[in-house]
This record gives C-alpha cells, structure tokens and sequence, in this order.
C-alpha cells in the first residue's frame, strides 16, 4: 500500500523535527556532577557550572515557557512586562497600518506609471534610486520630521513595502494583453471602466504577488525597527529579554515571528489565488 | 452608382523605417463594399490585410484618406464596427455570458441586468452555446471559445462584422462547423461582414466578393473577384459546381504567381478603378455556349448516385 505523498511528506517533516528536537536536548542538558564543591557555592554558581548544563535553554524549558505565555498572552504589568499577544498585536497594527498606506498609494502610482510612458520614464530615476535603500537608513530622518517613535516605525514600513507593489503594479498594468484592450476599445468602453473591468482584473494576479513580497518584506523590517524605536512591539520583546538574557523568550519570539509572518504569507497567498484566472 | 456602405477611400498606411526613411505597406488604396455583402481579402502575409482591418475598426489610424461607413467618416473605434479577433480575445477572467453580457451592457448602458442576460443569452443560443453559459474560456474548446467571439460580436448589432483570420487557429473539422453557422446567421441577418483569410476554400464559400491584395511592401488592390457560386450553396457539394475551378483556379493562381509580378505587369492599375472579374462565366459560355441555360439548377444539390 502506498500512502500519498502529502501523508508521507508529513511524516519526513515530523521525523526530521523529532531528531531537531533530540540533538538540541541532548546538546543542552547538563551532564552531571562536574565538580565538588560546597553547597554554598554550588547555590551561587547555578546548575551551569554545577551539573554542566548549557546556559542555552533546551526544548523542555522552552516548551515550558512558551506554555506559560500562552496560557496569559495578554496580561500587561507595565512597560517592560506585556503578555506576547499584545507584542504581536502592537507589531501586526503598525505592519497593517503601513502595509495599508502603502497599497493606497502604490497601486493608483503604479497604474499610472503601467499606463503611461511618459510618468513611467520620468519615475523611473527616482524608482531606481529610493528602492535599493535600506528602509531603516530612513529611520533618523523618520524620528527628526515626525518626532514620533511609534509613527516613525510606521513610516519605515510604508516605504519598505511600497516598492514591489509600485513595480509589479506598473508592471502587471503595462503587460495586459494588447487585445484585451483592444476589445474594450472596440466596445467604447470609457477609460476609468476599462481601468476597472479590464486592466484591473487582467493585472491582479501580478498586483496580489506584488503585495505578497511586501507583506513579507513588512514583516522583516518591523522587527528591527520595533528594536530601533523601543517601547511596545515584538521586535522590542527580542531585545528586551536580550537584555533580560532570557534566551528561552528570544527563541520564543523567533518561533512566533516565524509563525505569524507565514500566516500574513498565506492570507495574501489566498488572496492570489482568489483572483487568478486560468487561460 | 452602386451602393457604397462601406468605401475606404485612398488610404495609405507607412512605418518610419530603419535609415530614417519610410517603409510603405500600402496606399491609395480604394475598396468599397455594398450592404450585406460579405466581402473576404486574400493576400500573402505582410501585405497589410490586417491593417486595412484594424483601419476599419478605428483600432489604427492610416497615414493618409479616409474610411467612410454609412456615409460617415470614421474616427476611432465604434459600437457600429464588431470585430472578431483571430485569438478569440475573450477575457478569462469572465464567464461565456460574461463576456458577452460584458460588449450588451456597453452597447446599451442603461439596460438592468436581466435584459443585458437574456439579450446576451439569445446571442449564446444562436451559435449553439446553450448550456455553456457558465463556463469559463479555459474550459472550452478552440472552436466554442471562437463561437463565443461570434456571439460577442453579434450581441451589439453591428453594422459591419470585421472577422481577422477567425478560424485559422482551428482544426479543419471544426472550421468547417463554424464556416456554416456563420453563413447561416450572416445570410439569415442580413449582415454585412468583411473578413480577412488565408483560405482560399473559406473565401470561396463564404464571400461575395473577394478582394486580392498584392504582396506587400507597396501592396495594391489588384482586382475583386465576384463570387458566381449560387447564394444558398452548402459546403460540402461547393466543389461540384462547374464554376468552382475556374474561381478556385483563378484565385490559387493569383496567389502563387500573379500577386508577386502584378506591379510589374500591369503598369496601367487604377487602383480606384479596380477591375472586377467573375470566373467561370466566360470560359463556360465558350465551351459550352446554350448549355448555361440548362444550369438553373445546380447539378451538386443532388447525390451522385440519383443525378441521372
């Protein structure tokens, strides 16, 4: 009997992240008594130095840990010590917020630049400068005009994702077959209900990977950012426990931003498939 | 004065060419055609029959002259002007009557939805699509996705049906379905229709008049044959009428020799005086003088076997 391959697929996956799990325990449990010494002083070292345990956290204690904040994801006990849910809530806001801002102005843009060549040669220059720049270069420029830490994150998402939405847009836009065009020609069909029963649906397979590159590039900036600017935000967590030195919550929240970052990628990946059309 | 619905008046068409100068694919170029006839042109390719077509439709604009519809000038593209493309173009994102109901609510904007949805499903209906209303493009066949083009076209009433090789993409079965629904509405709906075609055969069947273009660059109008074949022939006994090979003849000829050495030879071409000829006639009262009159009747409409 041959089971499919999805099945067998999954069964590889779970094996290979058993023997992940395994090595990482074996690697960071301790190994026994190392050394005598009086109780007293073993009490002050810790188990690192008494039992030989690594001071990186096992799969146990992160288990444990990460058990602990789901059962209280949204408590807050001040600045320094909010619950992961609302660390994430706070960093998807302001991705939302920017990605948002983004795609008013991106698509229109890009509409026009796919339309016109003329808006698409001037752009151009610009396009090719502002994209290749690093979207935090922007951050102390952000901080200096807006004078606001929390818009500023915002901002810096606004400007990193804007770019392959812009391009793929004016690209997609500009690509649409010459004879579907042309039939809506042939019908009379004004230019702002061209623009909408014709160019848009012709390009929205294009836009949608456009503003699915975007959301993954948001999500990788907002991390940094959030370390950036401080205050609230899951990229702040990071640096928080760093300092903290609490690694079980660093490899918690680099779990989490893994987690999250694929669902906004398959939201979006959803959305593509929504609206592509079989030729 | 003959009927002139459509007339193309000296139109030329020119492409700046490499070096600075000028390549032309055509020019002076007259054409006039009756209403509901069904006019065909044959050339070679890149002899500009696609450009007098998309001219026709507004969807390119000649170097020089004018096209005159109904005693109007055109100016781009137009409701009045349907045309059929070679690719079918049916847009994939939307269903049979979708894309037909999509060309009915451009014609009449202020139609509500269920007149735009039975006004378009007469159309599906006609050319024998019923039932697959709510296909998508990708789920139909070459011949059923060009059967939707035909409708599309047809739902706006068009004065002129402008057809760009429409089954050159299609296999040869299919093809000759599609030649008689679109024989039966053209002859059942009066409509006049000018398409482009390779197809000797096609053109011979279908048309009225065909109109042979010369070899491009400089392509001309070399002469417009009249179709003596009776109106209502079928296709299957076309190449049983005694006209027949003398027109295929004539036309196959024009195409492998005359349509290259026509410039050369005829240094006389009035090209808004095009000479129009109607094989088969002459040669036929020759060789078979009173015999014509016997010919009232087609001897092709009757099965071999009974003809005698």
């Amino acid at each position: 009997m041959t089971l499919s391959l999805r099945f067998r697929a999954a069964i590889v996956s779970l094996a290979l992240l058993g023997v992940f799990l395994g090595i990482w325990h074996l690697a960071t449990r301790g190994g026994g008594a190392t050394a005598n010494m009086s109780p007293e002083y073993a009490r002050l070292m810790g188990l690192t130095a008494t039992q030989g345990k690594s001071a990186m956290p096992g799969p146990l204690d992160v288990g444990a840990k990460l058990w602990e904040h789901l059962k209280r994801p949204f408590y807050d006990n001040g600045p320094n010590d909010k619950g992961l849910g609302i660390q994430l809530a706070y960093s998807i806001g302001r991705v939302g917020l920017g990605y948002l801002i983004a795609v008013i102005v991106a698509i229109p843009l890009g509409f026009m630049i796919g339309m016109s060549p003329l808006i698409s040669k001037a752009l151009d220059p610009f396009i090719q400068v502002l994209k290749p720049i690093s979207p935090l270069a922007w951050m102390p420029l952000a901080l200096y005009t807006i004078k606001d830490s929390s818009i500023s994150a915002i901002f810096v998402i606004f400007i990193c994702s804007v770019w392959p939405m812009l391009l793929n847009t004016a690209f997609g836009v500009a690509g649409v077959r010459k004879e579907w065009i042309n039939v809506a020609r042939t019908l009379e069909v004004g230019t702002v209900r061209r623009a909408f029963t014709v160019i848009l649906p012709a390009a929205a397979p294009t836009i949608l990977t456009g503003m699915r590159i975007s959301i993954g590039i948001a999500w990788l900036v907002i991390v940094a950012a959030e370390m950036l600017v401080g205050g609230t935000g899951i990229g702040y967590f990071v640096w928080n426990e760093w300092n903290n030195l609490s690694i079980t919550n660093v490899i918690i929240a680099i779990l989490l931003i893994g987690l999250v970052g694929m669902l906004l990628d398959q939201v979006l990946a959803r959305f593509t498939r929504m609206v592509t059309f079989p030729e | 004065m003959t009927d002139k619905f459509i007339s193309i008046e000296g139109i030329a068409r020119r492409y700046p060419g490499a070096g600075g100068g000028t390549t032309t694919v055509f020019e002076d170029f007259w054409l006039s055609m009756a209403r509901g006839e069904f006019g065909c042109v044959i050339g070679h390719s890149g002899c500009g029959k696609t450009t007098v077509l998309n001219i026709l439709a507004g969807l390119d604009e000649p170097s020089e002259g004018t096209v005159i519809v109904d005693g109007q000038g055109i100016e781009g593209t137009s409701l009045d002007r349907a045309v059929i493309f070679q690719s079918h173009a049916l847009l994939p994102w939307r269903t049979v009557l979708g894309n037909v109901a999509y060309a009915v609510s451009s014609k009449w904007r202020k139609w509500d939805r269920a007149r735009v949805k039975a006004h378009a499903q007469r159309f599906i209906d006609l050319v024998g699509l019923t039932g697959s209303e709510h296909k998508h493009p990708s789920e139909l066949s070459g011949g059923m996705k060009q059967r939707v083009g035909i409708a599309r076209a047809l739902s706006i009433t068009p004065k002129i049906m402008l057809m760009d090789e429409p089954f050159s993409a299609l296999d040869a079965l299919t093809r000759g379905t599609l030649q008689d629904e679109v024989r039966r509405i053209c002859l059942e709906t009066g409509q006049t229709t000018f398409m482009i075609t390779h197809d000797v055969d096609e053109a011979i069947f279908l048309a009225d008049k065909i109109f042979l273009m010369t070899n491009g660059p400089g392509a001309v109008l070399a002469e417009i044959v009249e179709n003596p074949l009776p109106k209502e022939r079928g296709r299957i006994d076309l190449h049983r009428h005694p006209y027949y090979y003398a027109l295929r003849n004539h036309i196959v000829d024009f195409l492998v020799s005359r349509s290259k050495s026509f410039a050369a030879e005829v240094t006389d071409h009035d090209p808004r005086h095009v000479p129009t000829v109607r094989p088969g006639l002459p040669d036929l009262m020759i060789a078979s003088g009173t015999e014509l009159h016997h010919q009232t009747s087609w001897p092709g409409l009757s099965r071999p076997s009974t003809s005698h």
